[in-house]
């Protein structure tokens, strides 16, 4: 076996061009997978990470029907059971809780429609980490009367920091919500949406406001690992039963998936390119190192080599020329990857405002997901025995005699 | 006794529109230790009946016997190793493995009968010396002479310990002067060691220096001489 491993070897460089040539292309494609769909995989995570960090969560629990019209009379009452319940489920690594609303926001002459979420300042701040969104003043403390306004919405209000606005809105069941509010602070988002409109307060304060005490909209749930999301979710609605509605990001997001999907969707598409561009490169390479050979094969069988031999040669031959390349080309991708899984690239520009939008840091860190390596690997192995049924079938159906008189 | 016994041998080829019969009913003994020349015109079936001979093509009537093994009676497997213990081949060309040395090249077929690594070695060393190319072992065929490439085919042939070499012009590529040193080398081949030598030629200087020469025209033996000396 060590010999015939031998010859197969030697016979590679028999035309060294064709070789290179053959193991270069190989080399492009795999780099250029790896590199684009690490990329690709990164971005994804990375937005999807922002995008439920930033507010959402990866899953959220509301009372049945909420979602559909976001009504304040739509809650449900936050008791320690509900909280427990959800805490026990493994995995989940922070659950914070939300009363939201809309309201008119109003200072001397002005007045805008606001979004007001009330929430736990302490949770929020781990959660979402809105104290680093405060430029000016202050964040709120727990149960805190005042309240942090969107950086756009101060400006269309001409307030600052000290300043009181005041709110007009429909509480729980249409009674009549209004309150003056000192403002501690202003926030600043990337998505200027959220400056436009965005007002957040303390839970008690909103729920005072709101006039439904120990209500809730939202509880929005952070967990430990993206991969089981689904399975959270799943085990979520077993253990709150259908007066609740757990929905995830992508439910929530749908836009953010779509846009996901898109984008993923046209790399599928040029990384099946780039393995037709592989399979052709070592098929016909593959198939010039058979077809030129008759005489040699003929006089190989004729004095008394087995055909099985013959076909672990050329196994040996395609093999080697399709994994040279994947293995160079994962050994170039592997540090190129991490590289930029350490050092993400940062975006401007048109690309930076897209993302932005989706309330997401305008960065690519690679994913460096060992499965993505492995897969690649399995796809171009399963390629390279594709084009190995060729030389397979020349070599099973090879007659020494028409092979010796070509 | 006879080592090759060929009886009533014929072969049409039938894939094309008009079959050519290419063997018509070929009778033919060789002997232990016969240097046998197989002359003919182009296209007169001397590279068929070599083929049949050597277990390559198979006969559309007729059989070849080799130390009493009817050869086409043996399953493609074991007409494969059959080959390989018992039939030493030359051909004209492409006789060699490329990538391997020539020492290579000779020991591989000992490799293939599973000789042990250090006998083979010892072996195909002192093959080449006796060809006259031990200096050459580690040359590969592309360096080698047509002459030289054709001498590690003949020991190459030797090494598996053959019954008979089979040749089908071995000369048919080499200009005169390597024809001669090849025929000289196995005619001692054959002279010191009894090696059988059943060979095709188209050479007349060949012909003259076989013991035995028989001639074929349209697939039949036209006439057998052996030279007395
Ligand atoms: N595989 C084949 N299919 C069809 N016809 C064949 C085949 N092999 C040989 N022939 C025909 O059989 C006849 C004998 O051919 P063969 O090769 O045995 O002749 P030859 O004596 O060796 O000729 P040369 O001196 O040119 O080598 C020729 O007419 C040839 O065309
Ligand atoms: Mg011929």
């Amino acid at each position: 076996m060590l010999t015939i491993f031998k010859i197969a070897w030697r016979n590679l460089w028999r035309n060294k061009r064709r070789t290179l040539i053959t193991t270069a292309s190989v080399f492009f494609a795999v780099l250029l997978a790896l590199v684009m769909r690490s990329m690709q995989l990164g971005s994804y995570d990375n937005m999807v990470k922002n995008a439920v960090s930033f507010y959402t969560g990866y899953i959220q629990v509301h009372k049945a029907g909420y979602w559909e019209d976001k009504s304040i009379n739509e809650t449900f009452e936050y008791t320690k059971s509900v909280e427990d319940e959800i805490k026990s489920e493994a995995g989940i690594s922070s659950v914070t809780p939300r009363l939201e609303s809309f309201a008119l926001a109003s200072s001397g002459n002005y007045t805008k429609g606001s979004a007001v979420i009330g929430t736990d300042p302490k949770k929020e701040a781990e959660f979402t980490q809105l104290n680093k969104n405060v430029t000016q003043g202050e964040y709120l403390k727990s149960r805190d009367k005042g309240i942090l306004v969107g950086s756009k919405l101060a400006e269309y209000l001409r307030i600052k920091v000290g300043d009181s606005i005041v709110l007009y809105s429909q509480g729980y069941h249409g009674i009549t919500a209004a309150g003056e509010y000192p403002v501690r602070g202003i926030l600043d988002f990337p998505n200027p949406e959220m400056n436009k409109q965005t007002i957040y307060m303390s839970l008690s304060e909103a729920q005072y406001l709101f006039g439904a005490p120990n209500m809730l909209t939202s509880l929005a749930i952070m967990i430990d690992d993206p991969a089981e999301l689904n399975e959270k979710v799943s085990d979520l609605k077993n253990k709150l039963g259908d007066q609740y509605e757990v929905m995830d990001w992508k439910e929530m997001m749908p836009e953010l998936m779509q846009e996901i999907q898109a984008d993923n969707a046209g790399g599928i598409v040029m990384l099946a390119i780039l393995y037709v561009i592989i399979f052709f490169g070592i098929l016909g390479t593959i198939m010039m190192m058979s077809m030129e050979r008759k005489k040699e094969f003929a006089v190989m069988i004729a004095v008394g080599m087995r055909k099985v031999k013959l076909i672990a040669m050329m196994f040996f031959e395609t093999i080697i020329i399709g994994l040279l390349g994947v293995i160079i080309g994962a050994i170039a991708g592997f540090p190129i990857n991490l590289y930029f899984h350490f050092n993400p690239i940062h975006l401007s520009g048109r690309a930076a405002e897209a993302m932005e939008q989706f309330n997401v840091e305008p960065i690519i860190p690679f994913s460096m997901d060992p499965a993505y390596f492995l897969n690649q690997g399995i796809v171009v192995v399963i390629m390279t025995l594709m084009a190995f049924i060729f030389p397979l079938v020349f070599l099973i159906r090879f007659n020494v005699i028409k092979g010796m008189r070509n | 006794m006879a080592i090759i016994e060929v009886k009533n041998l014929h072969k049409i080829y039938d894939e094309t529109n008009v079959p050519v019969k290419a063997v018509n009913g070929i009778d033919l003994k060789v002997e232990k230790g016969e240097f046998t020349a197989i002359v003919g015109p182009s296209g007169s079936g001397k590279t068929t009946l070599l083929n049949m001979i050597g277990g390559l093509d198979k006969p559309t009537k007729g059989e070849v016997v080799i130390n009493d093994t009817k050869i086409h009676d043996l399953k493609s497997k074991d007409m494969i190793n059959f080959r390989l213990m018992n039939i030493g081949f030359v051909f004209q060309a492409y006789n060699l493995i490329p990538v391997l040395t020539a020492k290579e090249n000779v020991a591989f077929i000992m490799e293939l009968q599973k000789v042990s690594r250090k006998d083979r070695n010892q072996r195909a060393m002192e093959l080449l010396r006796n060809t006259g190319i031990g200096d050459k072992a580690n040359y590969r065929p592309g360096d080698l002479s047509g002459g030289q490439q054709q001498r590690v085919s003949v020991a190459r042939a030797l090494a598996s310990k053959p019954q008979f070499i089979l040749a089908d012009e071995p000369t048919a590529n080499l200009d005169s002067k390597s024809t001669a040193d090849l025929l000289d080398m196995m005619l001692e081949m054959n002279r010191e060691s009894e090696i059988t030598f059943i060979f095709s030629t188209h050479d007349q200087r060949v012909i003259d220096r076989a013991w035995r020469v028989v001639t074929i025209e349209d697939g039949k033996i036209s006439s057998d001489k052996t030279r007395e000396n």
